[in-house]
């Protein structure tokens, strides 16, 4: 059993090494203002700028492949959708599919909202390869004075999600141990999935209430304020991260509109 | 050290009728160890909490007083400690040393005391492993263990203990055990709720009975209570020491084989075994944890593909993990450990109805079977309960009614006595004794020992599992 987000990297290399709080804001404020512009230029630059950043977080291209592999999904969807339903049709026409013709504008729409998921979602992805989910909960406590409540409280539920898998396990067998099978059908397939989770649900609320007894009887609740057993440092290194990660964004943006390559998703 | 304080205390949650615990008058004086005794329903869990503080003011009437050292048992937060049934709901960190420190960093221990504290409590309870030892690669046993030291660092004046070993294997519960033993100080006033009570007893000074309507029934030295009270307890479902059961085993020799596994085998979880399960003939499988005592029992129960070897059973030319379940649920019938997991429906009449109906019986047939289970299994006054809202003894015996409604040849069940009170222990064992005698066959993998002594035909013990791999706990 493993958490899902364990991380999976160098923990000693430079960035990685980075205060959790730190990088989530790097990474905010890197990714964040690339969401402004519906070009092919920016994002392309900050994916480049990303991937050669990549080394300094201990990241290897194939983990982050791995990880970044879901993408190829929305990515997948983005480019029917807009071969689909594009409006703009300009360019010259490469091929027709049936009624859609599929021009070098459409394909350029297609490329510019494709990078633009890798370059936005890359950076959250290097963070939580690159940070324990303890550290993370322990410097937004102690370095974003997130309140341990809410902090705590998500670190602990996010320790209960394996078990989730283990009893689905179970629900599942034992609905079939009732005699309760869908056989081919999807419609009895789709009610079966949707009473096993319903179950899971119940299941996973009771465990919830139990965990968070056990741990106001342990003074979480005690109002007294908290000491910190393990220390997180906010150091001028990682000051120097954040405000990099933004002139980097900056840059980029200011160049994109210097070169003529801008296009505001509004207006 | 802690002294506790009722006089004439009840509680009724809100929106019950009944209370809960009521007139209970009670002295726990300094350093004292008290077993709370009582039927299911005396209000022992409720007690506890009472005390733990965890009982909000607006979440139920309370009448009398309940005080530790003079205080309000909201006030008195930091003096008690109270560890639970299921260390899966209790361990808050990913790392075992954090775990322990969560207490600590709550109640504002100076950080630079805390890792002292961490490594002091670990090492009475006798935890292995390094600090940094992931908290769910722990057995049963050693998560509860962790559990007891996050709970112990805070250093109670007051430990309370809600059935500690209630959801661990024999080794597991002995582990606890030897941890209370080794790690408390004398100091300590300890209160402890335990059905296992010949275990429990070498912990305890003082034996407290409650009675069920309210207020206590008898109390003073184990010895005393026991010759007293021994009789009424024990009928009352409490696992009196020196109370045992005579043999249930088979007149007839065993009939057909049912199923039969040969050299079958799940990857990383059994290895190969051999194995039939007759008709007419209980058939016990035991061994540690991890041997795979589960997953045969899923294997048999039609639930799982083998990875290697073969599964025969009922002359059926297709392995049981690929039939339908609708005929599945008609040959062999599965219990699960946990009888939550079984239940699909609200009511407990429609949780019985279901089987035969999905296998095609007509209404008036349904009506019948559902009768009769509800009166074989003494169910009927719940025949409307939600099933979730059932207490452990009716679960487990609502679970065996829907794998029986079916009427399967064989029943499969994982660990059915697990945690149960004596005396749905002694109706399950009876029942099954029946059918087996009406020409069943029963599968049952357990690690009760009197449940083997008393009924089983035939015991197959499945091998060690591999050691565990992992460093110890270097001490310094």
């Amino acid at each position: 059993m493993t958490l899902a987000l364990e991380p999976l990297a160098d923990p000693s290399a430079p960035l990685a090494r980075r205060n959790p709080v730190a990088k989530l804001g790097a990474a905010l404020l890197f990714s964040v203002p690339l969401i402004a512009t519906v070009d092919v230029f920016t994002p392309a630059v900050a994916l480049v700028l990303e991937l050669i950043l990549l080394p300094f977080f201990g990241v290897r291209f194939r983990t982050l492949a791995v990880r970044a592999a879901p993408l190829l999904l929305a990515a997948a969807g983005v480019l029917v959708s807009v071969t689909l339903f594009a409006a703009e049709r300009s360019g010259d026409l490469l091929f027709s599919a049936g009624p859609f013709d599929v021009t070098t504008g459409v394909l350029a729409t297609a490329t510019a909202l494709i990078l633009r998921i890798f370059a936005v979602a890359l950076p959250g992805i290097v963070v939580f390869a690159t940070t324990d989910p303890t550290d993370l909960a322990d410097a937004l406590v102690q370095n974003a004075k997130a309140p341990a409540r809410f902090a705590i409280g998500a670190l602990a539920a996010f320790r209960l999600l394996p078990l989730l898998t283990e009893e689905w396990r179970a629900l599942s067998l034992a609905r079939r141990a009732r005699g309760i099978d869908a056989g081919r059908n999807p419609v009895a397939k789709l009610r079966l999935f949707a009473s096993t989770a319903f179950a899971l649900l119940v299941g996973a609320l009771r465990r919830g209430v139990r965990l968070a007894v056990a741990m106001d009887a342990r003074g979480f609740d005690s109002g007294v304020p908290r000491t910190y057993a393990r220390r997180q440092h906010f150091t001028g290194a990682d000051t120097v991260l954040v405000v990099a990660a933004g002139l980097a964004s900056a840059t980029i943006l200011v160049l994109s509109v210097v070169l003529g390559f801008f296009r505001p998703v509004v207006g | 050290m802690s002294e506790v304080q009722l006089r004439g205390f009840g509680w009724r949650h809100a929106g019950r009728r009944a209370w809960a615990v009521r007139d209970l008058d009670l002295h726990v004086r300094h350093g004292e160890r008290v077993l709370l005794l009582g039927p299911s329903g005396a209000g022992k869990s409720t007690l506890l909490a009472a005390l733990a503080g965890l009982l909000p003011s607006d979440s139920g009437q309370s009448e009398g007083s309940i005080e530790i050292d003079g205080l309000d048992p909201a006030k008195a937060r930091d003096k008690v400690g109270i560890l639970f049934q299921d260390p899966q709901t209790q361990l808050v960190m990913a790392r075992s040393g954090d775990d322990v420190a969560f207490g600590c960093e709550n109640r504002g221990v100076p950080a630079s005391e805390i890792w002292t504290r961490v490594s002091d409590v670990l090492d009475r309870v006798g935890f292995r492993y390094p600090i940094n030892r992931s908290t769910a690669a722990l057995s049963g046993g050693e998560a509860q263990r962790l559990a007891l030291a996050g709970v112990l660092a805070l250093r109670p004046g007051l430990l309370l203990l809600d059935e500690p070993t209630a959801n661990l294997d024999p080794p597991g519960a002995a582990l606890i055990r030897e941890s209370l033993t080794e790690a408390m100080s004398p100091e300590t006033t300890m209160i402890i709720v335990e059905h296992r009570v010949t275990e429990a007893l070498p912990l305890v000074d003082r034996v407290v009975v409650l009675e069920p309507g309210g207020g206590v029934r008898a109390d003073g030295s184990p010895e005393v209570i026991f010759a007293a009270y021994g009789d009424k307890l024990a009928s009352e479902g409490v696992w009196v020491p020196g109370f045992s059961f005579p043999p249930l085993k088979a007149t007839a020799t065993a009939t057909s084989d049912l199923v039969r596994a040969e050299h079958a085998s799940v990857r990383n979880r059994l290895r190969p075994v051999s194995i039939t399960a007759r008709g007419g003939e209980v058939l016990a499988v035991t061994g540690p944890n991890g041997a795979g005592k589960s997953t045969l029992a899923l294997l048999l129960g039609g639930l799982l593909a083998p990875t290697s070897g073969r599964i025969e059973a009922f002359g059926d030319k297709r392995p049981p993990h690929r039939w339908r379940a609708a005929t599945l649920t008609q040959r062999i019938g599965s219990v699960f450990q946990n009888p939550e997991h079984q239940f699909v429906t609200g009511r407990v009449a429609d949780e019985l109805a279901l089987g035969p109906r999905r296998v095609g019986k007509s209404s008036a047939e349904v009506r019948d079977i559902v009768g009769e289970l509800l009166r074989r299994l003494r169910l009927e006054k719940l025949a409307e309960a939600n099933p979730y809202t059932l207490s452990g003894g009716e679960a487990r015996r609502l679970s065996v009614a829907t794998a029986l409604a079916t009427a399967p040849r064989l029943l499969v069940l994982d660990e059915p006595t697990f945690g149960q009170d004596r005396r749905t222990w002694q109706e399950l064992v009876s029942l099954l004794a029946e059918l087996r005698d009406a020409g069943h066959g029963i599968v049952a993998v357990t690690h009760d020992e009197a449940f083997v002594r008393t009924l089983a035909d035939r015991t197959v013990p499945l091998g060690e599992p591999e050691p565990d791999p992992l460093p110890r706990r270097v001490r310094p």
